[in-house]
């Protein structure tokens, strides 16, 4: 017990630099060493490998780079690149304002609080695909509910879904509907949690309700601000479910994001080229995000 | 093993709801047979009269049917199904390029000593030969061509005549867009559907350039650089770039596509003529109004139809039933095969197994194919019966000429780009 306890607190005296002994023997970990080496290391690894190959899931051919050179090469790959990168940006950047909103207007006092805050947050828990198809129906050029409502105003509705230039913002203020329920609950915690003094210390300093906001609530959310961020983020670099039940990268290739590229490589049956393809989604998540969550924490930090 | 114990399971269970239907009739001995089919209606209807049929002929055979989806998605599930062993014992699959890519030789039981093989006809034998040169499928439905519908009504009205020549197309077009109907049905819902102003167009292509499909084949032709290949492409792009579509082709589906047509809303669609199945399932009223004509090329001399190869069914390696399954290819390839889906989806085409009768009254799209295959009529595969290359975005492209995105050379440089990929995928020699 002793031994134990002196083990203990030779672990939070010793700094980073000590070995750090583990309470639990080696074997302990073994199961979850198993089933992450088994399902996670493996395929990583042989995907990084079948990556470099022409790939027809009964033989590979070893072609180096070849892959690799072909998903850049390909106008539609690139231009699903770009896509992805918008639609992150734009979903994650209105997350985090209409979040942002939303529980300023949900930790208010308004009425029927419990009810609005179940509405923002229901999307959050309806099927993707089924809201992707309801939106489909809703967007519809000329008998859809949106633009035959836009045309009692005598307003002509563009083709959402199907206007080149419109169909991927289409999809990302879908997206936003469904998903920023969460960004809002999240907002709700942190900005409940900010103690009451700091507004009471505004209040004696006769600060007006906007530098409330600016001075007080906005610097202390940072942390629920990161959270939404990244989340977000990383869920809009991999979206693919909503984009695929509402345009399926189209028309054309113009709503492509780099999953729904990946997708159909492989619904064509080139194996090496989406295996490449993934590769390339983690590298560009990785640089993307992880400079992002460090950026984010180290702020945090310095509060 | 996994796979052993399910399909005994689930026997089991078939045999366990057999009992308590039918009071244990006839349960001892029976072979459960599944069947695999692409989803949709017609699909849908067809196997069921062919299996109700079957079973009446085999009491001891109990078939079950399963549904894929159609298009790309259904064509990486049946080489998922392939590939892990699970597929079902007898499936309906594409000819031609698509039946290539599945790796018939690998996966499919060798077809060729049947003795139902002397009555199918000699032009589909080719489609769905492996590469070692065995026979691995049967026809599975009728043949087919690409071309364009239109609404005889419309035609009546407007005094127009069938078109011999793309002018002559473009000008019906014209007249119908200024009688306030839309000339060119376009259904970019279902993209698929797009491919068909670029597909159907092969005749013409063949026509120009006999050895077209050889030389793409050895990567020597390019659609971008071969003018009458192009043509399909840019014919396209004519056509909406003049404003002939209808104000939704973005959104609207193959199923509306249907109903324009059928209602005389839209003049023309560009569609395979499997559609006619369609058109008399859910508008028996209006087929008498529907004909069919060849896509039409620049010089009248030579036209002349696109056709396309039936699909074939097939026998996964894997199954256990050999006998059954062979049984039930059989049934399928025989007249009375035939008549069984003439009886549920109507006659859309000839059949290729000799002995299959079209019933005499045919709807008029399905007679207007006849002339074509008659003495003298001019009629030759699609491109995809001649090469086993296809690239699989097609769809996606010809969408982006058709709605204005991608100009036509544009579009046939990028196809060229992914018939590349398909090729190196297949292995072939010169890529």
């Amino acid at each position: 017990m002793t031994a134990l306890s002196e083990a203990g607190s030779a672990i939070s005296h010793g700094g980073g630099r000590a070995i750090r002994r583990s309470p639990y023997p080696g074997w302990f970990f073994l199961p979850a060493a198993l089933v992450y080496g088994i399902l996670f290391l493996a395929p990583t690894l042989a995907s990084l490998y079948f990556s470099l190959t022409r790939w027809t899931l009964f033989n590979s051919t070893f072609i180096g780079l070849d892959n690799f050179a072909q998903f850049f090469r390909e106008p539609f790959l690139v231009q699903g690149l770009v896509n992805t990168v918008i639609y992150a940006v734009v979903t994650s950047g209105l997350k985090v304002v209409l979040g942002m909103l939303l529980a300023l207007l949900l930790t208010s006092a308004v009425m029927a609080r419990g009810y609005l805050r179940s509405v923002v947050f229901f999307p959050v828990l309806v099927s993707t695909v089924g809201v992707g198809i309801t939106f489909t129906v809703l967007m519809h050029p000329t008998q859809g509910m949106i633009n035959e409502a836009l045309a009692l105003l005598g307003v002509k509705g563009p083709g959402w879904l199907v206007d080149p230039k419109l169909a991927l913002l289409s999809v990302a203020l879908v997206d936003v509907w469904k998903g920023v329920g969460l960004a809002t609950v999240i907002y709700i915690a942190g900005i409940v949690a900010i103690p009451k003094d700091y507004y009471e210390a505004a209040r004696i300093d006769g600060a007006t309700k906007w530098q409330n906001f600016l001075y007080v609530t906005l610097p202390l959310s940072r942390p629920a601000t990161a959270t939404v961020i990244t989340l977000s983020f990383i869920g809009g670099l991999r979206t693919f479910d909503l984009i695929w039940a509402m345009t399926r990268g189209g028309p054309g290739f113009s709503s492509d994001t780099i999953a729904s590229v990946i997708y159909k490589q492989y619904q064509a049956g080139f194996y090496g080229l989406s295996t490449a393809g993934n590769v390339v989604l983690f590298i560009l998540i990785a640089i993307l995000v992880v400079p992002l969550t460090m950026l984010l924490n180290r702020r945090q930090g310095h509060e | 093993m996994l796979n052993k114990t399910a399909k005994l399971l689930t026997g089991l269970a078939a045999g366990l709801l057999t009992v308590t239907a039918l009071s244990g009739a006839a349960f001892a001995q029976s072979v459960n047979l599944t069947y695999l089919i692409p989803s949709g209606p017609e699909n849908q209807v067809i196997a069921d009269e062919v299996v109700k049929a079957f079973e009446a002929a085999n009491p001891d055979i109990n078939v079950d049917i399963e549904t894929r989806p159609g298009g790309s998605e259904g064509d990486n599930l049946v080489k998922t199904r392939l590939a892990t062993g699970a597929m079902a014992d007898v499936f309906l699959y594409n000819s031609g390029s698509l039946f290539q890519a599945i790796n018939p030789q690998q996966f499919l039981v060798d077809l060729t000593n049947e003795p139902w093989q002397a009555d199918v006809q000699a032009s589909f034998k080719p489609v769905v030969t492996a590469p070692d040169g065995t026979i691995r499928g049967a026809p599975a439905r009728a043949a087919m061509a690409g071309g364009i519908y239109y609404n005889k009504k419309v035609y009546e009205e407007l005094g127009l005549s069938v078109p011999k020549t793309w002018a002559e197309f473009m000008a019906n077009n014209e007249k119908i867009k200024a009688a306030g109907k839309v000339a060119v049905i376009q259904t970019y819902g279902d993209t698929w559907t797009s491919q068909l102003f670029v597909l159907a167009d092969f005749y013409n292509v063949q026509a120009k350039d006999p050895q077209f499909a050889s030389r793409y084949t050895a990567n020597e032709a390019k659609f971008a650089t071969d003018p009458a290949a192009l043509r399909g492409f840019e014919k396209l792009q004519e056509t909406h770039d003049a404003g002939f579509f209808n104000e939704d082709f973005g959104a609207a589906k193959y199923d509306d596509g249907i109903r324009m047509l059928a209602a005389g809303e839209g003049a023309h669609y560009p569609m395979l003529s499997f559609a006619t199945t369609a058109l008399a399932q859910a508008y028996p009223d209006n087929i008498q109004d529907i004909g069919f004509f060849a896509q039409p090329g620049d010089e009248a001399e030579l036209n002349g139809l696109t056709v396309w190869m039936p699909d074939g069914v097939y026998i996964a390696q894997t199954t256990p039933n050999l006998d059954a399954a062979k049984k039930l290819v059989a049934f399928i390839a025989s007249p009375e095969g035939c008549d069984a889906q003439t009886r549920a989806g109507g006659a859309s085409g000839p059949y290729l197994i000799n002995g299959c009768t079209l019933p005499a009254d045919v709807p008029p799209a399905v007679s207007d194919l006849l002339p074509y295959f008659a003495e003298g009529g001019q009629n030759g595969p699609a491109l995809e019966f001649l090469s086993p290359i296809k690239g699989p975005a097609l769809e996606q492209i010809t969408v982006e000429v058709g709605s204005g995105i991608r100009p036509a050379a544009d579009g046939a440089a990028l196809y060229d780009e992914d018939v590349r990929k398909q090729a190196q995928q297949l292995g072939l020699p010169g890529w």
